[in-house]
């Protein structure tokens, strides 16, 4: 059985993201999630070259893993070269394919990510579409967002959108044809693998919590990994 | 280097430069600008082929590049490199080399497939066979990619020669204070594939100073706006987004700029946004009157100095108002057409804290 570190090797972007680190910290220095989280990249750089198997496990279940928010800050600066935010891409890969991600209240999330803008991708052909960003969801959008998202028809018509049309233009409609085309690049690929396999750990760790789970969205697990927040994430709390 | 000039600057901004296709693009729609701003894109296409008289193809296959569930990783690496190369596809059999990317996230995820198949040939055959055996189409790689505001800027001087107004205060007669963000992707991972890399910034600039206005070189200048892709996605991270933003609010305010405009359609809306937020949390505005700053897309600042209605650039899906903007623009608009669809609905309720 091939190692932990072996199976991050086959990542390109674990390849590419990390060449020898010399612990300088300016990754550290520029990250926002470092600013914001107990995170801290140049630890993370670390913890992964020392290439011991039960440390590379325990980051896989962890919080730490899902704190990058993937802005890149950090491939601008590294003087060696190294990408923590690729290395993060390996390491969140990894973590949903062993099913270590539901280990961690932030790893859970992966699954509201999936049946939010994962299912946006195939049945409207886009990561975000009017329909699917609602108020309840999101009100931090504000009074003017809700006013679009009721109205969106006549708003999208008063500015020249095809909104729900199949032709050229703004916020078309995708033809059938062109979403069977990306449901069949998701099954060759891996990304209907990957789906599944968030579902299937997923539905298991909402078993052992205790929480309702089926195949409607929200449902009782989902509003838990969507919402909960042990605050115990936050660096100056 | 030149060795006339003691400093080298000509040729160390030389590498800040970049290849810009003069004309006939295969155009990248992007989910965000066209869920959240409409008018932009719409604005885009009606300047390229009208006003700038270029080629530009608009094709009802694109789909999304998956870039946002690709960044939160809920899609592998070879998904979304396969769903780009479809993108490439469709581009080869239309016959355009050309793409102008509307997405700085996508912009950024095509840069990266293209480099990354410069280190490692071999993914390159992969995703060949991986596209083939998905849909039977072939692609040719394409020649150039500009993210669609390089192409503004290329041409900046163009539109300034059509411009009906200003990025000036008309009524002082002085230059507006813009601030610019180009979005982390546009430069930060291939600084040398952006105008000005990550470090000078400069295709809004650019446009800014062409169009009358003066960038503000604030010290969070270069500062993610916070979105963070799951960070943002799933509400009980928020605050990491909205924290971010903040930090780049406080930043500017102390310059008093009279507007935002952003390179990145995710940017434009949560500085948008966040300002509504933030204001409703604890009271703090950032403009002035309990106003916030207005943020526009470079296709409405664009929009604006050739002179379009307002509300034809979708300015009414802005959570901040931008009426002061305009007003200190001097450009007309009747306050009665704002919200004006065809259909009679009730108008959007407003905030309790920021002014509208």
């Amino acid at each position: 059985m091939s190692t932990l570190y072996g199976m991050l090797l086959t990542d390109v972007r674990f390849v590419e993201g990390l060449n020898a680190c010399m612990n300088c910290g300016v990754c550290t220095a520029i990250c926002p999630a470092a600013e914001f989280y107990n995170y801290d990249p140049r630890k993370l750089l670390n913890q992964v070259q020392l290439k011991d198997e039960s440390i590379i496990e325990e980051l896989l279940k962890s919080e730490t893993i899902w704190y990058c928010g993937q802005c890149m800050s950090c491939k601008t600066r590294c003087p060696r070269g190294n990408t923590p935010a690729f290395v993060v891409q390996a390491l969140r890969k990894l973590s949903v394919k062993l099913g270590f991600f539901v280990e961690s209240e932030k790893g859970r999330q992966q699954f509201a990510i999936k049946r939010t803008v994962g299912e946006n991708i195939l049945k409207y052909g886009y990561c975000v579409h009017p329909e699917a960003v609602a108020p309840s969801m999101h009100p931090e959008q504000g009074p003017v967002w809700q006013w679009v998202h009721e109205n969106a028809p006549s708003v999208m018509e008063r500015l020249g959108a095809s909104y729900q049309k199949q032709e050229a233009g703004t916020l078309r409609k995708i033809a059938i044809e062109d979403l069977d085309e990306l449901q069949s690049i998701f099954d060759v690929t891996g990304g209907t693998e990957m789906f599944e396999t968030i579902e299937k750990y997923s539905a298991q760790q909402a078993e052992k919590m205790k929480l309702e789970f089926n195949d409607q969205t929200p449902n009782e697990y989902f509003f838990n990994v969507y919402t909960e927040d042990n605050h115990n994430h936050q660096r100056n709390l | 280097m030149n060795p006339q000039n003691p400093l080298h600057t000509e040729s160390r901004w030389r590498k800040y430069q970049k290849e810009i296709a003069d004309d006939h693009y295969y155009y990248a729609r992007s989910c965000i600008r066209q869920n959240f701003f409409p008018g932009s894109e719409r604005a885009f296409l009606k300047i390229m082929r009208e006003e700038l008289n270029k080629d530009i193809f608009d094709d009802p296959r694109h789909t999304t590049c998956t870039g946002i569930a690709y960044h939160s990783d809920i899609v592998p690496q070879e998904t979304t490199s396969t769903v780009i190369a479809r993108h490439f596809a469709l581009m080869t059999e239309m016959g355009y080399q050309n793409l102008a990317i509307s997405c700085v996230t996508s912009f950024g995820l095509y840069t990266e497939l293209l480099e990354t198949w410069k280190h490692f040939p071999e993914e390159e055959t992969k995703i060949h066979e991986m596209l083939w055996k998905a849909t039977k189409r072939e692609f040719v790689k394409p020649k150039n990619l500009a993210h669609s505001s390089d192409i503004f800027f290329h041409n900046r001087e163009q539109i300034a020669a059509k411009s009906q107004f200003n990025l000036i205060n008309q009524k002082t007669g002085e230059s507006l204070k813009v601030v610019e963000h180009i979005g982390c992707h546009y430069a930060k991972i291939f600084p040398e594939k952006g105008v000005g890399g990550a470090e000078f910034p400069y295709v809004l600039a650019g446009m800014v100073e062409s169009w009358g206005g003066n960038v503000v070189d604030y010290p969070e200048r270069r500062h993610c706006c916070g979105f963070g892709f799951r960070n943002y996605l799933v509400m009980a991270n928020r605050g990491y987004s909205v924290a971010n933003s903040k930090k780049k609010f406080e930043s500017m305010k102390p310059y008093e700029p009279d507007f935002i405009v952003a390179n990145c359609p995710g940017c434009s809306m949560f500085m948008d946004r966040w300002q509504y937020t933030i204001a409703e949390m604890e009271g703090t505005t950032y403009g002035k009157n309990g106003y916030g700053i207005p943020v526009l897309t470079y296709e409405e600042m664009a929009g604006l100095v050739l002179g379009y209605n307002p509300w034809d650039l979708g300015l009414q899906m802005h959570q901040v108002s931008v009426e002061p903007l305009l007003d200190k623009m001097g450009i007309p608009y009747n306050p009665d057409e704002k919200y004006k669809v065809k259909r009679n609905v009730a108008l959007p309720l407003k905030p309790e804290i920021l002014m509208v």
